[in-house]
């Protein structure tokens, strides 16, 4: 009886293990590309990197961290970077993210390529700044049901240099079914005087590798890597009326946004700060805003509630943050006057908002906002 | 017993009167997917054509000398599927590091090719044929030629068709595959004259 069902399972067992085997030892032959050097920025820097991993992984091995929201997946199209050897054509992996100008330019996204030979690349001074922090959570403590401020205390290095609005990559490591760890980039919403700390403000998304981390496991006192910053979402030194919209955990940069232009006496900006949020118990921070309302004149704090509960008991703006927008565009804002328009929040969100920013003449180029994916 | 044929009439039969694709219609999805491109067909016809000969030529050895003699003839279909899942992923790693060029234009079609069923067909047929080993090896590499030629063939077709005035309702899968049954006529149409079995 058991005889047959030993020897099928140790046949099928053999036959499988000698195919693993010639598979493996065909990668170690087809897929050593030896060593490779990358160039950047016209022989600014020579690197010797191990040939067959990709590009942005080898770049992050040694110090240079391309920003990247998705962790090498190919889905946020942020690690492009110019490429100025012949790497091939660009994938369909790609494609998706490039514009026209971008793709005659042969940007790439760096996540995608593998290191086959050497290479060639322009990358933006700032990255050589950006640096892989080793820090500790010191404090986690609830905003509302769903959204978590972490504030972590780096210590290696232990200062850090942002421009407020910018992101870092937080690191979480391996648990439960994932294997690997797992980067997601989060807004800082600490100011940047503060240069010890880093705070976050971190949504539960379900299902979300990071977010559940975070809300299920992490504990006071945990070490954490960050890396960045990154981003290009920062406060323009113009003179015009900033329209702001955020919602959820996208209150983040607009905090540090606000409290670094408050402590660096530049209130004499008109500043419209539209929050959109499901209930009142998505709402949060409202009475640091009203502190930052009362010593700011011409800043402007609008809350929206898109369902507000009977038990609320809700005064203020109910609608879409969309709606709301385009209503106090109608009435309130004085649209004569140059306009910004700073954005933080779902992609829906985003997008919904820069087709209503458009309609009342917000240029284009002038709606800032930094895509997470 | 093997059959009594020659092969040089099995390798003529697999790839002309006794096709894999036209008539016995196994491997339709990429045939229909991929043959919008001639150049795409042709690489994934050769690529096709390596795998089927490859693991028609192992799945006969693993049979005859392991699976017969262990008694194990009742896990054939799990073995032979192993050996085909591992040969494309051999190949899909030689490609890439060959031709990136093919590799990038195949795409997500080249480790489809495990679940190809021409492949699987092929095996079976050797299998249920009783193929001595050079039989197998003359069938499965004539079967994927046969299947190469079919592809090209239709992506040529294809290429004209394109240009021809066909009825709104029926651009795209619709005409390919009215394509493809004139085709399979025309390849049945000599199915007598070869034998394979």
């Amino acid at each position: 009886m058991f005889v047959p069902v030993l020897l099928a399972s140790s046949a099928v067992g053999v036959i499988t293990a000698i195919l693993a085997l010639l598979i493996s030892v065909t990668d170690k032959i087809v897929n050593n590309y030896g060593e490779v050097t990358i160039d950047i920025n016209q022989g600014k820097r020579q690197l010797k990197v191990k040939g067959g991993s990709p590009l942005l992984f080898s770049l992050a091995e040694v110090g240079i961290y391309v920003p990247s929201a998705c962790g090498g997946r190919g889905s946020c199209g942020a690690c492009k970077v110019k490429v100025t050897s012949d790497v091939g054509p660009h994938l369909p992996t790609e494609l998706p993210y490039m514009s026209k100008e971008e793709t005659a330019a042969n940007v790439r996204l760096s996540c995608q390529i593998k290191l086959k030979k050497d290479i060639k690349i322009q990358i933006p001074e700032a990255l050589f700044n950006i640096k892989r922090y080793k820090g500790k959570v010191e404090r986690i403590r609830n905003v509302t049901h769903d959204i978590k401020e972490v504030y972590i205390r780096l210590e290696e290095p232990n200062e850090i240099d942002f421009l407020a609005g910018q992101y870092v990559q937080l690191m979480v490591p391996p648990y439960d079914k994932i294997k690997e760890p797992t980067e997601r980039a989060y807004s800082m919403s600490s100011r940047p005087s503060d240069r010890n700390h880093v705070e976050l403000l971190i949504r539960l998304v379900p299902g979300g590798i990071v977010t559940t981390y975070v809300h299920t496991r992490m504990k006071e006192g945990e070490p954490v890597t960050i890396t960045g910053p990154f981003g290009e979402f920062h406060v323009r030194e113009t003179g015009a009326t900033m329209i702001c919209v955020a919602g959820g955990s996208g209150m983040a940069p607009f905090k540090s946004i606000f409290y670094d232009m408050l402590e660096k006496g530049k209130t004499d900006r008109e500043i419209w700060y539209f929050f959109g949020a499901r209930t009142k118990r998505d709402l949060f921070y409202l009475e640091e805003l009203k502190q930052i309302e009362a010593q700011w004149p011409s800043f402007h704090f609008i809350a929206a509630l898109s369902e507000p509960q009977p038990e609320d008991d809700w005064k203020g703006e109910t609608g879409l943050i969309t709606q709301v927008l385009e209503k106090y565009l109608t009435t309130q804002i004085d649209r004569t006057k140059p306009m910004e328009g700073y954005l933080c929040g779902s992609p829906g969100m985003l997008d919904a908002c820069i087709a209503v920013m458009k309609k009342f003449q917000v240029p284009p180029d002038k709606i800032y906002f930094d895509k997470f994916a | 017993m093997s059959p009594q044929i020659s092969p040089l009439s099995l390798f003529f039969a697999s790839i002309l009167t006794s096709n894999i694709l036209l008539a016995n219609f196994l491997g339709m999805c990429s045939f229909i997917s991929i043959s919008k491109d001639f150049n795409s067909s042709n690489g994934l016809g050769l690529a096709v054509t390596v795998v089927l000969t490859i693991t028609g030529v192992v799945n006969w050895a693993v049979l005859h000398y392991i699976l017969y003699p262990l008694g194990l003839y009742y896990l054939r279909f799990i073995v032979f599927i192993i050996v085909i899942a591992a040969v494309v992923q051999i190949l899909e790693m030689v490609i890439d590091r060959l031709s990136p060029a093919l590799y990038m234009t195949l795409g997500i079609f080249l480790p489809l090719i495990t679940v190809n069923c021409a492949i699987m067909g092929a095996v079976l047929f050797i299998e249920i044929r009783n193929y001595s080993f050079f039989q197998s090896a003359v069938f499965s590499l004539g079967s994927g030629l046969g299947w190469w030629l079919a592809i090209a063939s239709l992506a040529a077709i294809r290429k004209k068709v394109d240009k021809a005035p066909v009825p709104a309702g029926l651009k795209g899968p619709g005409i390919t595959l009215i394509t493809i049954g004139f085709m399979a006529m025309a390849f049945i149409g000599f199915s007598g004259m070869l034998k394979v079995q």
